[in-house]
């Protein structure tokens, strides 16, 4: 970005240098002292030069000669030299002469004078390089007063030349300098008009403008042919400084659609080299016509923004999606060329106008940035949270939670306690832990939510308080709950820490899992969710194993895993003597899993193989697993785990029938997926918005389908809009991809998580980095050779460690005053500096 | 192993007239007794001998007037038991609640005969293995190579009873009471022998030679009773409160510093003892003069031919004639039993009253034995707590954990936490640790970093003197860093001659931290674990090598430093970036957005909501952080894709970029004081 900068600002001298008459040889001085006599005798046909005469003396006009010394520089560039002409005593001339003509500044071309300038209109040097050359420019640049004046200038104009129109609140500001600076470029080439009146600027925007800055507009009257067509104008946006000028009319210059038929990647045009990127509308022969049209009106409305470029798939190669109508070629070297299908031209405008946007907001942090680092460079924000749930805690402190249902448990009453209820559900916290603390907060929902439920006992304790307490239930990070019971050992909680999962495991976990049911009612009572009576029925899946008395490896196995999976999982088993009855009702052979989903709706039979634990384990939790679910942010994890792609539906509130039919036909159609197969509620679950919006610019019609492999290489691939949602379209959507025919539309960020601010460097500010001095070769010219004896480093073992032990205290105090950040304490320059720091104990 | 020797050990010596024990303890004082705790605990061979009848026979006489000196804090207005040993000086390290000594004593300051029955119940209750009315009277080496420092400590006892032990811990104090010798030193009384009824010195004129707390105490108690009381030593007076030692001049004890100052007869002088001479004159008045006066000259010619400093100069200060001259200067090591092979020495300087030791607290002179308790005091002679209580009783239980991993293979105790951890684990510490905190910039906390910084190891109160040699030390690896957490005051704050009063003395920023003067933590980082040399070439002043970055959290008035901006958060920067990480913590839902976004995850939601452990947050704490511009609101998003002007549709990138957090209007105000 600020190579390119660089590169036309410097086209831009090299410019300003060709169209100016380089200063002849002669004036290597910017400004000579000369007498009237010489001056005059010296000034050459056709150059301009600016000349105040002052008396030898002059004791008046001395602000006013430094803004004309430090001007002399600026205006050599134009050609114009400036002269100061000492007046003798005796002259009584025309310029010498009169008292008033000391107070003024001449402006000659050759020997005839064109201007004379009050000093008080030179105030600065903005106002003498804006007023000479305004003088001087006097037919490039017109001055117009009302709007009659500039439509004449206009219409005159018309099918010749553009217009360059620019309103200046004053004359001899910067703005007007900057205008009338780039009128001495421009102006053979492009008629400007100057104007400072209000109403000329009012007549001229459509909104309300600000009449204090500065405006300028260039208006295409070239192109106007018909006298009654008026002149496009092209307002240039930003602020009035020769360099923004420059490239408003560079731009405006350049042709409006290139026309390329090379490899776009090699393609450089004006607009990609000041900075600004290249749309290209692809086109082809049969529908050339109505792309150039497309991309004039494009153009019109991105001109001063970016480039519009017609592209010809039919001349260029190119190994693009077919569907693809529109390029995006930014000006950063190295980025590689977007590809885009868009339906209407506002997205392109959308397109271009947001990366605008992107790209001015990312150079406005670069600015402050670099501001703030010139200002100091330990004040960036390091001092404030960027930690969500520590600020969040900290907001919510001085809320009373509502924590009388829960019983606060000591180092005294931890056991006698848990002997009370049935089941005693612990949270180890730390009070002054933020997470602890938010944990907390759910808890106290929990407690509010459990109130009234028999046999469950709500406790926490304060690590803070009892850290003895803590690490003999070998609670060594909080916060953490566990759930006791008489006589076995507690279960640790391991899910989300939320509101609702945490009720539902401490609800489940009153049950034992599995539960042994004793007779078929109950079994059948089970599988319809309706058994037992403590659990609240439960619209989720209930898991039953059926064992024969001959399988009890595979029934010790099952217990165990439940064990494991207490709390989480409704499990079941079922080993009596009729348990045949059962296997043959649902047709299984035991050992075997009944798995009944939506409260008995529907029944699955697995028979089990494998008797290990935790293949049982792993088995279960993935039998769990929904075929086609929506993704929440609590469910999230267990898809996760599988490590497959996501092809994931966004939907903006449930999906629809029909949408679901087919989904669920594509997930159940190959029992092995490679993939999960899901859908996300935006409605639900709103952080989807976040998701679609890192991976697209402009949000895309709902519902979307995407392809989202989180796993490997991170792509994230959108299903064409234009095609339904079935099952066929998708699978052969998915050929194409696995072929490699599709291309992404976004990558996942591959960045690592780095330290979001840098830390206080107190090394640095406690003592700059030294060479590794020995205490007893650094020397001092303080030190006197008594004041440390000389030991040989090692010479003597045993008082090795004293030698050390001593000597730098009195190094210490040898220092004193002379290492910087060290040593001042106590002094008068440290303690005044520590004054203007802020809070202090000592204060209160 | 252990096992081994010991069953070899017992093989070699069976025959000889040896008892043999792993490990011998002299001295059944605190550090005694608090060894002897922890090898019970361990279940190791030990035994303690003690010369007296009872443990703890120091206190049975000292200090003469009875009252401690170590304060005993009933309330803290906590129930953490383990900050509570922090205002706690007297106990000893046990697990059992009954031996704390608030339950023995409501004094503050509480009397010595309660430390007496403290220790007492120490040793019966832990049923500790002392052997009593054992003095041993001399030590000597027997070389063996199969022995754990290849050789054995033959020990001999008063009834010429030998024993045989592998490794020998010298608990056994300082209790030689330090004489000078002068001219006419045979007049004074020492402090041990003192009578310590006021009565005795009813308008009496008194000279106390030394100036530490024992001087001081002698006078409080006569000080009402004196004509006047005049103090002599070399060194100006040190005030605790000012060198933040507490074995220098206790406010308790400074009676006569007040009565001085106040013009009220008593007075302090500066002088050298060994220049000094006292005469007797007929009446039994004591003169002082100069041992150089009595050059050639024959004392028992009499009074009256000694030239007396008034002679000469008169208005010498102590031209007045005592009393009584009272001797109060302290205590020295008992070397005298050790056999020369041994290689006990004296320290150098003012440390001539302790035994040389390592920073390990193993003895410069033999391998194998380690030096506890106050005679242990060299390694932090007036810096830190070590000579005290409430010092060596961790300094003590870091020497057995020393000795565990070289004798019995069982390295230092530690936890592993993952990464997320990492600040909690140092504010948890910080903010409770006792060890830290008695024995500040002596023993330290160690965080040894596991390969790739997901997870740590963490390990207590290691002497931070021999962290060169951790690894041999402590059976752990250090191989991927190692932050070392250590309590330090303020370079230069302390001395004899600070005023620690100063306007401005407390630093209430988080970015001056590194000024902070009273007592705060220091983290330094290490990338890798500093060799020998670069600790012996440590700078001047600096507890450790120069680290890769250091960190301190900023003093606090109420050594609370759980403040969620002021300390917690700077911690976690300097952790963050010496690791190169992002160390925050999130909400599920940001999770659930990075894990579809990014494809990688920060370690919270790494280790917490991928293996299902997310923080879901309750509602208000999510609102709090949309409010804070660190959570982004989406309920309220459109679907046309125009974005409000107005909407915050930043921040979650901020969040990610971690840009532009809005600055809050305080921030300003603190700024443009800073300006």
């Amino acid at each position: 970005m600020s190579a390119q900068k660089d590169r036309w600002i410097s086209s831009l001298v090299f410019l300003l240098l060709c169209a100016c008459s380089i200063p002849r040889s002669g004036s290597t001085g910017l400004q000579q002292e000369q007498s009237p006599q010489q001056y005059f005798s010296a000034l050459e046909a056709g150059k301009a030069s600016l000349a105040f005469f002052t008396p030898s003396v002059s004791p008046g006009a001395q602000p006013f000669l430094e803004q004309i010394e430090s001007s002399a520089e600026a205006l050599q560039d134009y050609g114009i030299s400036v002269v100061k002409v000492n007046c003798p005593r005796e002259d009584v001339s025309r310029y010498c002469g009169k008292e008033n003509a000391l107070r003024k500044a001449f402006l000659f071309r050759g020997n005839r004078l064109i201007r004379e300038f009050p000093t008080d209109a030179l105030f600065d040097v903005n106002s003498i390089v804006a007023n000479v050359l305004f003088a001087l420019l006097f037919n490039e640049v017109k001055y117009v007063e009302t709007l009659a004046d500039l439509e004449n200038t206009e219409n005159v104009l018309k099918g010749k030349s553009n217009m360059v129109f620019a309103y200046v609140p004053a004359t001899g500001t910067a703005e007007h300098r900057a205008v009338m600076e780039a009128a001495f470029v421009y102006g053979t080439i492009h008629q400007f008009v100057l104007t400072t009146e209000v109403a000329l600027l009012k007549a001229t925007s459509h909104d309300d403008p600000d009449v204090s800055s500065a405006q300028l507009l260039f208006c295409h009257c070239q192109q106007a042919t018909e006298p009654s067509q008026p002149c496009r104008r092209t307002a240039l946006g930003q602020p009035l400084t020769l360099l923004n000028i420059h490239r408003h009319l560079k731009l405006m210059g350049a042709p409006l659609v290139t026309e390329i038929a090379e490899d776009p990647e090699k393609v450089s045009t004006v607009h990609l080299q000041l900075g600004l990127p290249l749309v290209f509308i692809l086109s082809q022969r049969e529908t050339y016509e109505a792309d150039r049209r497309t991309a004039e009106f494009v153009a019109w409305q991105l001109l001063g923004k970016a480039g519009v470029a017609l592209l010809s798939r039919d001349l260029v190669d190119l190994n693009v999606l077919h569907r693809s109508n529109v390029a995006l070629k930014t000006p950063q070297e190295g980025m590689p060329i977007q590809y885009l299908v868009l339906e209407d031209t506002d997205e392109v405008i959308t397109l271009v106008e947001d990366k605008n946007k992107v790209k001015q907001i990312q150079e406005d942090e670069q600015q402050e940035e670099e501001e703030e680092d010139e200002d100091e460079k330990e004040n960036n924000n390091q001092d404030i949270q960027d930690d969500q749930v520590l600020e969040a805690v900290s907001r919510d402190k001085k809320r009373e939670l509502p924590l009388e249902q829960i019983l606060v448990l000591t180092e005294e009453n931890f056991h006698s306690s848990l002997s009370e209820a049935a089941r005693t559900v612990v949270l180890f916290y730390a009070s002054w832990e933020a997470v602890s603390l938010a944990v907390l907060r759910s808890y106290s929902e929990v407690a509010a939510h459990l109130k009234g439920t028999p046999g469950v006992l709500l406790s926490r304790v304060n690590c803070w308080d009892w850290p003895g307490l803590c690490s003999q239930e070998n609670v060594t990070q909080f916060p953490a709950i566990r759930i006791y019971r008489e006589g076995q050992r507690p279960v640790t909680y391991d899910g989300m820490w939320g509101t609702e999962e945490l009720s539902s495991f401490i609800l489940l976990s009153r049950v034992p899992c599995p539960l042994k049911l004793a007779t078929m009612e109950e079994a059948e009572g089970y599988l319809r969710g309706e058994f037992p009576s403590e659990l609240p029925s439960h619209p989720h899946t209930s898991l039953l194993g059926v064992f024969s008395t001959a399988t009890n490896q595979a029934r010790e196995a099952f217990e165990e895993a439940g064990n494991i999976l207490s709390g989480h999982v409704r499990m079941g088993m079922y080993f009596e003597d009729d348990a045949l009855a059962l296997s043959r009702k649902y047709s299984v052979s035991p050992p075997a899993l009944l798995l009944a989903r939506g409260g008995g709706q529907s029944m699955e039979g697995i028979a089990l193989s494998k008797y290990s634990t935790q293949d049982m384990v792993q088995m279960i939790r993935y039998e769990l697993l929904d075929i086609f679910p929506e993704i929440t942010v609590s469910n999230l994890p267990q898809y996760l785990q599988l490590g497959k792609p996501f092809l994931i539906l966004f939907s903006a509130g449930d999906i629809s029938q029909m949408e679901s039919k087919e989904m669920l036909k594509l997930a159940k159609g190959r029992p092995q997926q490679a993939f999960v197969a899901c859908w996300l509620n935006l409605k639900k679950t709103p952080v989807g918005h976040g998701i679609l919006r890192t991976y697209f610019s402009t949000m895309p019609s709902l519902p979307v389908l995407l392809w989202v492999n989180l796993h490997a290489g991170g792509q994230v691939f959108k299903f064409p809009s234009e095609q339904s949602i079935t099952e066929m379209n998708i699978l052969s959507w998915l050929e194409k991809l696995q072929a490699g025919l599709e291309i992404p539309s976004s990558t996942l960020s591959e960045e690592d998580w780095k330290p979001p601010l840098p830390a206080y460097d107190f090394l640095q500010m406690m003592e700059p980095p030294v060479p590794e001095l020995s205490p007893h070769t650094s020397s001092h010219p303080g030190d006197t050779p008594a004041q440390r004896p000389p030991k040989s480093p090692g010479g003597d073992p045993a008082g090795g460690d004293s030698a050390i032990r001593e000597e730098p205290s009195q190094q210490s105090t040898a220092q004193e005053g002379g290492s910087p950040g060290r040593g001042l304490r106590g002094t008068a320059p440290r303690l005044s500096a520590r004054d203007k720091q802020g809070k202090r104990h000592s204060e209160l | 192993l252990g096992l081994a020797l010991y069953a070899g050990s017992l093989c070699a010596v069976s025959g000889a007239a040896f008892l043999y024990h792993d490990y011998c303890v002299i001295g059944a004082g605190p550090a005694g007794l608090q060894v002897a705790y922890f090898l019970q605990q361990a279940g190791r061979d030990y035994v303690v001998f003690e010369r007296s009848h009872a443990p703890g026979s120091f206190f049975a006489l000292y200090p003469r007037h009875r009252k401690l000196i170590s304060i005993n804090k009933q309330y803290t207005g906590k129930s953490n038991s383990e900050f509570n040993l922090r205002h706690d000086w007297n106990s000893l390290l046990s697990h059992d609640r009954r031996l704390l000594f608030r339950r023995y004593s409501r004094d503050f300051f509480p009397s010595a005969d309660t430390m007496v029955r403290y220790l007492e119940d120490f040793a019966s209750l832990l049923k500790l293995r002392v052997q009593y009315n054992t003095a041993i009277i001399h030590v000597t080496l027997e070389k063996n190579e199969e022995a754990w420092n290849g050789h054995y400590f033959l020990l001999t006892d008063q009834d010429r009873k030998n024993y045989k032990c592998s490794s020998l811990l010298v608990a056994a104090g300082t209790w030689v009471p330090n004489v000078v010798n002068f001219p006419g030193s045979e007049y004074v009384e020492g402090y041990e022998t003192v009578s310590i009824n006021p009565e005795d010195f009813a308008g009496q004129t008194v000279l106390i030679l030394g100036r530490g707390n024992s001087a001081f105490e002698t006078a409080e108690n006569i000080l009402g009773v004196t004509n006047f009381i005049h103090m002599v030593s070399r060194s100006r007076v040190r005030l605790s409160w000012a060198t933040h030692y507490v074995g220098d001049l206790r406010a308790i004890n400074n009676g006569l510093l007040d009565t001085y100052q106040l013009k009220s007869l008593d007075g302090l002088l500066e002088g050298d003892l060994e220049d000094l001479a006292i005469v007797k004159d007929k009446k039994g008045k004591l003169h002082i003069t100069l041992r150089f006066y009595l050059e050639d000259r024959n004392i028992s010619a009499g009074i009256d031919s000694i030239t007396l400093p008034q002679d000469e100069l008169d208005n010498f200060a102590t031209r007045a004639p005592y009393d009584r001259v009272i001797r109060c200067l302290g205590w020295k090591f008992d070397f005298s039993i050790y056999n020369r092979s041994l290689r006990i020495m004296p320290g150098k300087g003012n440390i001539k009253k302790y035994p040389q030791i390592k920073p390990s607290y193993e003895s410069r002179g033999t391998r194998g034995l380690f030096v506890l308790g106050t005679a242990s005091h060299s390694v932090d002679f007036r810096k830190s707590a070590g000579g005290f209580i409430h010092g060596f009783r961790y300094t003590t239980r870091a020497v057995h954990r020393l000795l565990e991993n070289r004798h019995h293979g069982v390295p230092w105790p530690s936890t592993v936490y993952p990464i997320t951890q990492l600040t909690n684990s140092i504010i948890k510490r910080v903010n409770e640790a006792s060890g830290l905190y008695q024995m500040f910039s002596v023993l330290a906390d160690i965080i040894l970093l596991r390969e790739n910084a997901t997870a740590f190891e963490y390990l207590e109160e290691y002497p931070v003197g021999v962290l060169a040699e951790l690894e041999m030390q402590t059976g752990r690896k250090a191989h991927n860093g190692l932050f070392v957490i250590i309590m330090e005051y303020g370079r230069n704050f302390s001395g004899a001659d600070k005023d620690v009063f100063y306007y401005n003395r407390a630093v209430g920023e988080a970015q001056h931290a590194w000024q902070s003067n009273f007592l705060h933590p220091v983290i330094y980082y290490y990338k890798r674990l500093p060799t020998e040399r670069e600790m012996r070439l440590r700078p001047p002043d600096w507890p450790l090598p120069r680290p890769d970055a250091i960190h301190h959290i900023v003093e606090d008035f109420l050594t609370d430093w759980t403040a969620p901006n002021a300390h917690i958060l700077p911690l976690r920067r300097f952790l963050e970036n010496c690791l190169s990480t992002d160390l925050r913590n999130f909400f599920a839902e940001s999770c659930f957005l990075f894990a579809f976004t990014h494809q990688k995850q920060p370690p919270f939601c790494q280790q917490g909501y991928v293996r299902m452990q997310g923080l879901v947050g309750s509602q208000e704490l999510r609102h709090h952080a949309v409010q804070a511009g660190l959570l982004q609101d989406y309920t309220h998003t459109d679907f046309s894709g125009d974005r409000p002007p107005d909407s915050r549709d930043g921040s979650q990138d901020q969040l990610m970029r971690d840009h532009a957090i809005p600055v809050r209007p305080l921030q300003h105000l603190i700024n443009a004081k800073d300006e």
